[in-house]
């Protein structure tokens, strides 16, 4: 049913409702459980070509004589998606969900924005507006604005895993951070009442860093009662911090602690993972080689967070993104420049999976941006608006403020509701 | 702006003039410029601040936050008297200010991190050989060696960060650092980082924009990071069909990153063929095969990898000269206004405001033209300016996680002697040592860094160094340095390890008019032996 009838069904069209407030976005139905989104985001423009492969069409193989993935049935060969595309082969902890039509992906899509600095692309996905430099906050932020005022004012309703607040989520309504790595469910002054008094003391105002200070007591303390301590080691976290801020072997460890946290918590509506090191401009590799050591955790991680998550899978919708694609045809280095389009996945029981959606307009040379990149024929706020709509149940006014001036949400089925 | 003269007291009299700090003197100072005894110097624009208050303790306690890592115990009294006009000519020429014997001979010793890349390269090929050969064995020596060399360059950077007295040198390598930013953790330049910041970043700190410029386009480190080392023209075979694995033809990576982020600035007017372009320029621009390096940074030019064609760049047409263009390119994104604007607003960020006020970058572009890209030029007309003076913009901008750290090192006058809890401590915080993955390096502005996480981990850091027990300014347990060993030699050699916490009197006469009357109120209150960590975890030591 989708989200006019719902309403009617839930009455709150009609005028003069006899409950409480009609002041939230969302219509207050305690018996539904609330519908959950997790983006994650892949800095450094993945080679999408090379994650959900056309392997159906020449022009791939010839475009990329050293660093295409093999076809199906061939040593380090492509999983078989559909007949035409394949999945990656070092993404198969994913392929059950791919079975039972849980995942599904958006082909040729990304940005109307055609700048190629990964600074900027990120900027225009995080912030929901192409090509507009001053929005202030992101998307993610807006989103959790318009899910309208906190049952209980839990600390935990959107959550960032890392060190950083990034573009993405921020804005005016709070947002928790988690701490990458082991890190996360380590006991900290704050939880030591006498300290956390005396800090507190300084920290008082409505400034920003009080604000801070303020929030992580609040997050810390429902952090630690959803996580077990977890001792971790140290020399894991060292390497992964070392490795980047967010590398990708940091990020089935992060995904299991956020799948705790989901599951335990059922207050944590929205949440943001990134994951860096995509950026393959020399020795991409192919079934085998750098690409595929990335997208190894990439699909642990992935389906470590559904499996960890428990009945809030149910409920959970996981996108994943990049800033923009990679150039179709390899460069001197077996490697990949930045481009243009690229896929964007979909993961979770909410989705009408077992399908690759969008308009694939082919890699002959006269279909490709400029000559040498794969076009976009699905404008990623499409994408989002969709989830946003039909899962979410975010109603139009809000999906405007959420997404301004961006097009019509996905017209393809994409969600089972 | 504090008063002078209202320094805080109230309860806090005996919180703050303990031993060290003779009151009377601070006094005296206030009077004389009050009474007119020191000789203002007005500037004629406007935009430059008179020097009355060339020995107001809020302004030096400002200017040593910015110029500075902040105070460290004396520094505050020292700047004082000799006022801030001659502290910031003094910092502006480092070399004229010597190394203590001590940290001269720390970083003597630093075997490793004083090796050319010539030599390390060399050094880290062979034991890349030794791993094929024996296995285990080999890995071990050669993670070993990493480590080692890891250590060193760690505290080649840190050891000069907190105890070196050319405080506005150190400050400028991490801002240049991050401009030119490379990442430790791909594969070779693991072991070139020290060399690239002792001979490209130091020696251009504070000199000819074009000269850093052009040390950072020809080290190995840079060649490395940003992929053109493998960058070639096509058709390009490499000798003897040996290669690396890799197939070498053009790439665009750093001619890109070089207008982006080194120059221009990304709205400095170039398109995507101009990237192209550039990469084609900068082609032969590589890397020394082992023992054949013709410098010692282990740049090489390789006319067989160059593209002897001509090219067409920013409405240039470029003729072939072999490396020659390249120099050409790199003079004139140099000279480019944009280049300016970009690298103005960049110090003005660092120095003045998270959102720079456009007038000041606007003077100090001119000024970065008019003097063919004089950094240090261009940061006296910053450091004279009304806006870095205004008081507005004092104690406003919120540290980064190496500000902080360094800051608190310096302020508790922790020495450093064991780098591996500072390397942890700025890992968790998010800002890992020669850590930054991208090449735009790690940002300073509270945007990026300030979230409830974070807010936690400083207040984590406060606690532990406050306490003694982050053990910086001791000589690690064991080469493993695992906590149960560190435990046992504690026990065997008391005096040795323990814990030494931090005396909030001394901290607080460092800190001076850093430490407002707010903080001070929630001393007097708070229970005495959490007063340190109150300090380091104020809101006011979170900014500088």
């Amino acid at each position: 049913m989708n989200r006019r009838q719902w309403l009617q069904s839930a009455g709150l069209l009609v005028a003069g409702c006899a409950s409480s407030s009609i002041a939230f976005a969302l219509p207050a139905d305690s018996s539904r459980p609330q519908r959950r989104l997790v983006v994650v985001f892949l800095r450094g423009a993945v080679d999408g070509l090379n994650v959900v492969v056309p392997y159906g069409e020449s022009e791939y193989y010839q475009a990329r004589p050293n660093i295409a993935v093999a076809r199906p049935g061939q040593p380090d060969g492509v999983l078989d998606l559909d007949g035409h595309f394949g999945l990656h082969p070092a993404l198969a902890p994913l392929m059950p969900l791919w079975a039972s039509q849980r995942m599904a992906f958006v082909q040729a899509s990304g940005s109307p924005d055609t700048t190629r600095s990964h600074f900027d692309a990120q900027d225009y996905m995080e912030s929901g507006t192409p090509g507009v430099k001053n929005t202030a906050s992101g998307w993610m932020n807006r989103l959790l604005g318009a899910l309208g005022r906190d049952h209980g004012g839990s600390p935990l309703r959107a959550v960032s895993v890392g060190p950083t607040l990034p573009r993405i989520v921020a804005g005016p309504a709070r947002v928790a951070t988690i701490a990458s790595g082991a890190a996360a469910a380590r006991p900290t002054v704050l939880d030591n009442p006498r300290l956390a008094q005396a800090f507190g003391q300084m920290y008082q105002g409505d400034d920003p860093l009080s604000r801070s200070v303020h929030d992580a007591e609040g997050e810390r303390h429902a952090i630690m009662t959803d996580l077990s301590a977890d001792p971790g080691t140290d020399e894991r976290e060292m390497r992964a911090a070392n490795n980047g801020a967010a590398g990708a072997n940091g990020f089935p460890g992060d995904a299991e602690r956020l799948a705790t946290l989901m599951r335990r918590d059922p207050s944590v509506q929205l949440a943001f993972m990134a994951v860096g090191g995509w950026d393959t401009h020399a020795n991409e590799g192919h079934g085998q080689g750098q690409l595929a050591q990335r997208l190894k955790p990439l699909g642990q991680g992935l389906a470590a967070l559904i499996d960890g998550m428990g009945p809030a899978a149910d409920e959970t919708v996981i996108l994943v993104m990049s800033e923009f694609g990679r150039t179709v045809r390899e460069n001197g280095n077996r490697g990949t420049d930045h481009g243009h389009g690229n896929v964007m996945w979909l993961l979770g029981n909410p989705v009408a999976g077992g399908k690759v959606y969008g308009a694939w307009p082919g890699l002959s040379t006269q279909a490709l941006y400029e000559g040498r990149d794969l076009a976009v024929t699905t404008d990623f706020r499409s994408v989002i608006g969709c989830v946003l709509e039909r899962h979410v149940g975010l109603p139009d006014a809000s999906l405007d403020t959420v997404l301004p001036a961006a097009p019509a949400p996905f017209s393809g089925k994409l969600l089972r509701a | 702006m504090e008063g002078n003269a209202g320094a805080p007291k109230a309860d806090g009299v005996a919180l703050r003039h303990g031993p060290g700090r003779p009151h009377p003197v601070r006094r005296v100072l206030v009077a004389l410029v009050c009474a007119g005894a020191l000789v203002p110097v007005v500037g004629f624009s406007g935009a430059v601040a008179a020097s009355a208050d060339d020995h107001d303790p809020a302004l030096v306690a400002h200017v040593v936050n910015r110029l500075a890592f902040g105070p460290r115990p004396g520094d505050l009294e020292r700047v004082e008297k000799e006022g801030v006009d001659a502290y910031i000519d003094e910092q502006l020429h480092p070399e004229r200010i010597p190394l203590s014997p001590e940290l001269t001979d720390q970083l003597a010793q630093l075997r490793l991190a004083n090796s050319t890349p010539a030599d390390l390269i060399v050094q880290f090929r062979e034991l890349q050989k030794n791993v094929k050969a024996e296995g285990q064995a080999g890995k071990d020596e050669r993670r070993e060696w990493v480590q080692d060399y890891v250590t060193q360059s760690a505290t080649a950077r840190l050891a000069q960060a907190v105890d070196s007295p050319r405080q506005l040198e150190e400050v400028m390598v991490d801002f240049w650092f991050n401009h030119f930013n490379v990442f430790a953790g791909k594969g070779l330049d693991r072991v070139l980082v020290a060399d690239y910041e002792r001979t490209v970043i130091r020696p251009y700190a504070l000199g000819r924009f074009r000269d850093l410029l052009g040390a950072s386009a020809h080290h190995a480190a840079m060649l490395f990071y940003l992929d053109n080392w493998l960058s070639a023209a096509p058709g390009y075979q490499p000798p003897g069909g040996r290669g690396n694995g890799a197939v070498n033809g053009l790439n665009e990576n750093y001619a890109r990153e070089l207008m982006e982020l080194h120059t221009l600035g990304v709205d400095g007017g170039y398109t995507q063929k101009d990237v192209t372009e550039l990469a084609r320029i900068l082609t032969g621009w590589t890397i020394a095969p082992p023992r054949r390096a013709t410098s010692p940074s282990g740049f090489y030019f390789d006319d067989k990898r160059h593209d002897w064609g001509t090219k067409n760049w920013l409405n240039y047409t470029v003729a072939p000269r072999g490396e020659a263009e390249g120099e050409w390119a790199l003079d004139v994104l140099a000279r480019h206004p944009a280049t300016a604007h970009h690298i103005s607003y960049e110090l003005a960020q660092y120095f003045v405001s998270d959102h720079p006020p456009e007038a000041l970058v606007a003077r100090m572009a001119q000024r970065f033209t008019e003097t063919d890209g004089d950094i240090r030029a261009v940061l006296k007309v910053l450091f004279s300016s009304r806006e870095f003076r205004d008081p507005a913009n004092q104690g406003t901008k919120f540290k980064t996680p190496y500000q902080y750290v360094v800051s608190a090192l310096r302020a508790t006058g922790t020495p450093v002697v064991n780098v591996r809890p500072i390397l942890g401590v700025l890992n968790q915080m998010g800002e890992p040592l020669y850590g930054c993955v991208t090449p735009d390096g790690y940002a300073n502005t509270q945007d990026a860094w300030l979230n409830p996480d974070a807010m936690t981990r400083r207040l984590n850091v406060a606690t532990a160094l406050a306490s003694g027990r982050l053990p910086a300014g001791r000589p690690p347990a064991t080469e493993a340095g695992g906590d149960a060993m560190a435990a046992g030699a504690a026990r065997a050699r008391p005096a040795l390890f323990a814990a030494r916490p931090i005396p909030v009197d001394d901290l607080l006469d460092t800190l001076g008019d850093s430490i407002g009357a707010s903080t001070l109120k929630a001393l007097a209150s708070a229970d005495p032996p959490l007063r340190s960590a109150m300090v380091l975890g104020s809101p006011d030591f979170m900014h500088r």
